[in-house]
């Protein structure tokens, strides 16, 4: 089956003045999300990226650029990734759309290309 | 920690409030009092951390110890950062990395006990005003949010954030420390503490409006409390003992309150096999340590009051020659007309409902309970059983005017209707 990588942006818009209890129910939610597909056999991981830190390289004219980034020019930063297995397209879209980080942000859904 | 049940996903219930509450008073030992906001700022980055982290990537095995060594990390972050630090650097610095971050660890477990209580005891120092302690006390021992005190309180957010602002700006221009105090000051510092704790838990408990949620948390959040200060030799009382009792024996009750309908069920049609056994135990073996002293403190009379309760096989059978007996000790000690007036319900079950009424009628204080809405539905329900439907309903349908929550109205109603 087709695996699919869902691109998480924008994890920087929870509110930072949340309880504890409220954090709690968020982590809840996610876990709750991915262990639907685990018990398919259908999640193969997610990973979260680190926040405020990242370089971006460019070659040009005088060799390789390497730039803080990329948060100065990119509004929408990819917070961290999940990959699941899905039929299709579709497939993965309906398994992605209950995901709890649609109420934090967007998902962008790709499939990985495999040979 | 002993006061949790492991959920099914891994994570324990209020995992995060109570590490909150446990890295705020170790984080503060460490940085020092006057440094609690930082402390508290620290701890909720690292909440704030777990919960991307988590949410992404799963939760940790041992999630407890994952938050204390984040947090402890990014103290020795802000160590570096924070010019008001750079004196005590050193120190800091070594008491950071001799800190545990195992909670597994039974001499951990103790130093955040240690912790714990001294924190408890700062929150209710004599310098800081009595109505910032509790919102204090819940917010760094109990990990609870601004905005749940406010929900729990019923109070402007506002209202809570600016207490805690003043009670900090306290701690730090009166240099007040934390530290189990001096002896000589320890006995009124607990008195102010259990005053706390009992406030605390009749917030949770009162059947007001308000977050059923946060307010049962409040009556869990005060026994878990006070049973750290009995069980610590330089804190136990007696008077901790009666406190711990009471709060057990009432909170035993809690479940029974709302019907399988989810209505309201009063004392004398509450399904009694819903009662949490183990909890009147351990009221009962509580108030019989709180017997070892000299004086005997309200605390203690209210706790003999809810174990009459709690003991008794019916509403009828309940021993209430001693009820009417043990409130009058109550009202000797504390006049309010509250408590005159539950007394005068126990007089109605010992010589008719018309002795009931008759002890209301005569109380001196029973116009400043007008608007109280129990006295309305108390006096109603004398009535009734006296046989004078005319009087109850007049009685049910005054109460209905005051404000109440909405299984309270659909009681009255139920009452009103039976008058009929």
């Amino acid at each position: 089956m087709a695996q699919y990588v869902l691109l998480l942006r924008d994890n920087g818009s929870f509110p930072t003045d949340m309880s504890g209890e409220e954090m709690q129910a968020i982590i809840r939610r996610y876990k709750a999300w991915s262990d639907g597909l685990r018990a398919e056999g259908r999640f193969k991981g997610g990973e979260k990226l680190k926040d405020r830190e990242g370089r971006l390289m460019r070659r040009g004219s005088s060799g390789v650029s390497v730039t803080d980034g990329p948060f100065a020019e990119a509004k929408e930063i990819i917070g961290g990734f999940f990959v699941i297995e899905a039929a299709s397209y579709e497939d993965a879209v309906k398994r992605a759309n209950d995901c709890p980080h649609l109420d934090f942000g967007t998902i962008e859904v790709r499939e990985i290309d495999q040979i | 920690m002993t006061w949790a049940a492991p959920a099914v996903d891994g994570l324990i219930d209020h995992l995060f409030r109570h590490q909150a509450g446990q890295m705020v008073a170790m984080l503060t030992r460490i940085f020092g009092a006057e440094h609690l906001p930082l402390a508290e700022e620290v701890v909720q980055e690292s909440l704030l951390s777990a919960l991307t982290l988590w949410s992404f990537h799963g939760v940790p095995e041992n999630p407890g110890g994952w938050l204390f060594r984040v947090a402890r990390n990014k103290a020795l972050d802000q160590l570096r950062r924070q010019a008001s630090l750079k004196e005590k650097e050193p120190q800091i610095a070594a008491a950071l990395r001799f800190a545990a971050v195992d909670d597994d660890e039974p001499h951990f477990a103790h130093e955040l006990r240690d912790d714990t209580l001294q924190m408890m005891l700062m929150c209710c120092h004599p310098a800081i005003p009595e109505e910032s302690r509790i919102a204090l006390t819940l917010k760094t021992v109990g990990g609870f949010s601004v905005e749940e005190i406010a929900r729990a309180f019923l109070t402007q957010k506002s209202t809570i954030a600016q207490r805690l602002v003043r009670a900090k700006r306290l701690i730090r221009e009166q240099g007040i420390v934390m530290e189990i105090p001096p002896r000589e000051e320890l006995p009124s510092r607990l008195e102010s503490l259990l005053k706390v704790l009992y406030l605390m838990f009749n917030e949770g408990y009162s059947a007001h409006e308000g977050d059923a949620l946060v307010r049962g948390d409040l009556c869990t959040e005060a026994i878990r409390l006070c049973t750290l200060l009995v069980e610590h030799p330089a804190t136990v009382s007696p008077s901790a003992h009666a406190l711990l009792a009471l709060m057990l024996l009432q909170s035993a009750r809690l479940r029974a309150r709302v019907d399988a309908a989810g209505e309201l069920a009063i004392l004398a049609e509450q399904d009694r096999s819903l009662w949490d056994g183990p909890a009147i135990l351990r009221g009962m073996r509580e108030l019989d340590a709180s017997a070892a002293g000299e004086r005997l403190t309200p605390y203690h009379v209210e706790a003999a009051l809810a174990a009459c309760h709690a003991v008794a096989p019916s509403f009828e059978e309940t021993d209430w020659p001693r009820i009417v007996s043990l409130y009058d000790d109550l009202l000797a000690m504390q006049p309010s007309p509250v408590v005159a007036l539950n007394r005068a319900v126990a007089v109605a079950m010992v010589q008719g409902p018309a002795a009931g009424i008759e002890a209301i009628e005569s109380m001196a204080a029973a116009d400043s309970l007008r608007d109280y809405p129990l006295l309305s539905s108390t006096l109603g329900e004398l009535f009734l059983r006296d046989g004078d439907r005319e009087k109850a309903a007049e009685h049910f349908a005054r109460a209905l005017e005051l404000p109440s929550t909405m299984p309270e109205k659909r009681f009255l109603l139920r009452k009103l209707e039976s008058c009929r």
